[in-house]
């Protein structure tokens, strides 16, 4: 292609984006465009699919039916997420099993946040609560980014997740209100869930050196920064209304702004967490490889299963 | 025959059929986050969702008609083994996922016709749970049947794990067809559906699926027994213990 038709397409790329258009599969777009969306729409898949485990951990012994119930459709639909999400990625020309090869081998990460282990039930309502609700801060944007597939994925993944974050505080508020054992549960869940949540959000904006090209490119809307604020100042009242304490000491509701001050994060551990050294990378990772490779006979049975018939059609 | 006795009969068999759907709805949900790949994730929590949405409303009922104030929860997690009724091809281990669609094949045949025939019960609950797990179980069986026959004829290795699954499973299948006092009765009052009538069903499906599938019909003088009065597999234990241990930790708590 030549300097000055690439210029031309580049042009009326950013003018589409600018105006707030979709960039559909066929359109041109940068190259770096499409890798930064394959990379970032691929750890959203991974996230969902990682994600079944901490809260799959529980389905068997889930304290009700009614509850039992629940959870399952929740982790039922974070499959149904990474399914949409890998399809969606796959409009990028990527491939849904070399994008698992990646996850599995540690060359794709996922959210940090997964791996936090899940050691009461009251983890279970403060997952939904907490992390699908920092969740929903960073996604709502999303289906407004400047990529259809991945917009549209995000609209219905952003309605499924509203009903996640209502029944884990609806969860959470029983617990709660419930014995001294649920309400020290409940407690407990919030005093482990509530830095990790606020990690969800990323670095800071000075340490976050994607952000601005993501940005100009439509993808991102608001920076990591503001979305952590916007969900502190939303959660905050919500903790209070539980009559359960969160577990920043420097906690501080500025009556001018109407906005909440919080302490430093601790952004050793996110590192540590996000390089491998987490509770749990080690399991999800391994588990998720382990049923990968478990199930590889039943892929090949079924592809040859395929073959056979087309074999039988043509014939 | 007076009203005693037939609540009697209705809440053995309601317990039965709500026993039933709670105990392979929890095997399958074992699956979760562990299925070959992401579709059957998707598909083996439909089927367990499918299964415990109708073990609730069964064992609600069942609860209403022993009238000791139990509630479907009291009934999952407050009884031992000996109390659970369901029978034994529900409750055992699913194995791979061959022997999960192995055991899923023999259920869905069986489930389908005897949902079907209980559409037109005397009991105007079970007609209507019947009426919507018809609908649900026309799926778990097309969904069965297409793996057993992706199985059975894809590849060596698959056709070797699906036949060893069924041939693990196929023993308890035996079971679901007996015809004890309480059902007899219960065919005769036109609240339960006849096993004698479901069985030749049951095996024209699977022995077509079979068929399909290039497996064999296992050959066994095995009939174990027992499920539907409480003699359970050594297995059912642990899945008990996993089951209720949370609620039985937190005695009269909500959730």
């Amino acid at each position: 292609m030549s300097e000055q038709l690439q210029a031309e397409f580049q042009a009326a790329f950013q003018a589409e984006v600018d105006a707030d258009g979709r960039i559909e599969p066929r359109d041109w777009m940068p190259d770096g465009y499409r890798r930064t969306l394959v990379r970032q729409i691929a750890q959203h898949a991974h996230s969902e699919i990682i994600g079944m485990q901490p809260e799959g951990n529980w389905i068997t012994r889930a304290p009700s039916l009614r509850r039992k119930c629940i959870l399952v459709a929740k982790v039922q639909d974070e499959a149904g997420h990474g399914l949409y999400l890998y399809s969606a990625a796959e409009t990028l020309g990527a491939d849904r099993d070399e994008l698992l090869d990646l996850l599995h081998t540690g060359r794709q990460k996922y959210s940090t946040i997964f791996n936090y282990p899940t050691t009461s039930w009251a983890d279970v309502a403060a997952i939904g609560w907490l992390v699908d609700g920092a969740a929903i801060m960073n996604q709502v944007p999303l289906t407004r980014c400047s990529y259809g597939p991945y917009a549209r994925a995000m609209t219905r993944v952003c309605k499924e997740e509203s009903f996640h974050q209502r029944q884990g505080f609806e969860a959470m508020t029983v617990l709660a209100n419930g014995t001294p054992a649920q309400r020290q549960m409940a407690q407990d869940a919030l005093d482990r869930w509530w830095w990790p949540s606020l990690m969800m959000f990323g670095p800071s904006d000075g340490d976050s050196p994607n952000s601005a090209q993501s940005m100009a490119w439509g993808i991102k809307r608001f920076s990591n920064d503001e979305l952590r604020q916007r969900f502190v100042d939303a959660t905050v009242p919500q903790a209070e209304h539980l009559g359960l304490t969160v577990p920043d000491p420097e906690l501080r509701l500025d009556p001018e702004t109407g906005s909440y001050a919080f302490g430093e994060i601790d952004w050793t551990e996110f590192y540590a967490v996000m390089k491998g050294d987490g509770p749990c990378n080690r399991d999800r990772v391994r588990n998720r490889v382990a049923a990968h490779e478990d199930g590889a006979w039943v892929r090949e049975a079924a592809a040859a299963y395929a073959d056979k018939q087309a074999r039988r059609a043509a014939a | 025959m007076n009203d005693t006795a037939l609540d009697t009969d209705l809440l053995a068999y309601t317990l039965r059929l709500g026993d039933d759907c709670l105990v392979l709805g929890q095997r399958l949900s074992e699956w979760a986050a562990r299925s070959p790949q992401l579709e059957e994730d998707v598909a083996l929590l439909n089927i367990a969702l499918d299964l415990l949405g109708a073990a609730r409303t069964l064992l609600t009922r069942a609860g209403e008609l022993e009238g000791k104030g139990r509630d479907e929860d009291g009934l999952a997690f407050l009884r031992d083994e000996p109390a659970f009724t369901c029978g034994l091809l529900f409750e055992a281990e699913g194995g791979d996922f061959g022997q999960t669609m192995a055991r899923q094949l023999l259920v869905s045949a069986y489930q389908l016709p005897l949902w079907q025939a209980l559409t037109a019960s005397s009991d105007e609950l079970l007609a209507g749970v019947a009426g919507k797990a018809a609908k649900e179980a026309a799926y778990h069986l097309d969904h069965a049947r297409s793996w057993v026959v992706r199985l059975g004829d894809g590849t060596e290795e698959s056709h070797r794990r699906v036949q060893q699954g069924l041939e693990e499973v196929w023993p308890y299948s035996f079971e679901l067809f007996e015809r004890d006092d309480v059902v007899a009765r219960l065919v005769e009052r036109g609240v339960a559906s006849d096993p004698d009538l479901l069985r030749p069903v049951w095996e024209t499906t699977v022995t077509e699926v079979l068929k399909e599938a290039t497996l064999e019909v296992p050959q066994t003088t095995w009939h174990p027994t027992g499920g539907r009065s409480g003699k359970h597999l050594t297995s059912f234990g642990y899945l008990l213990a996993e089951m209720q241990h949370l609620h039985r930790s937190h005695p009269g708590a909500r959730w």
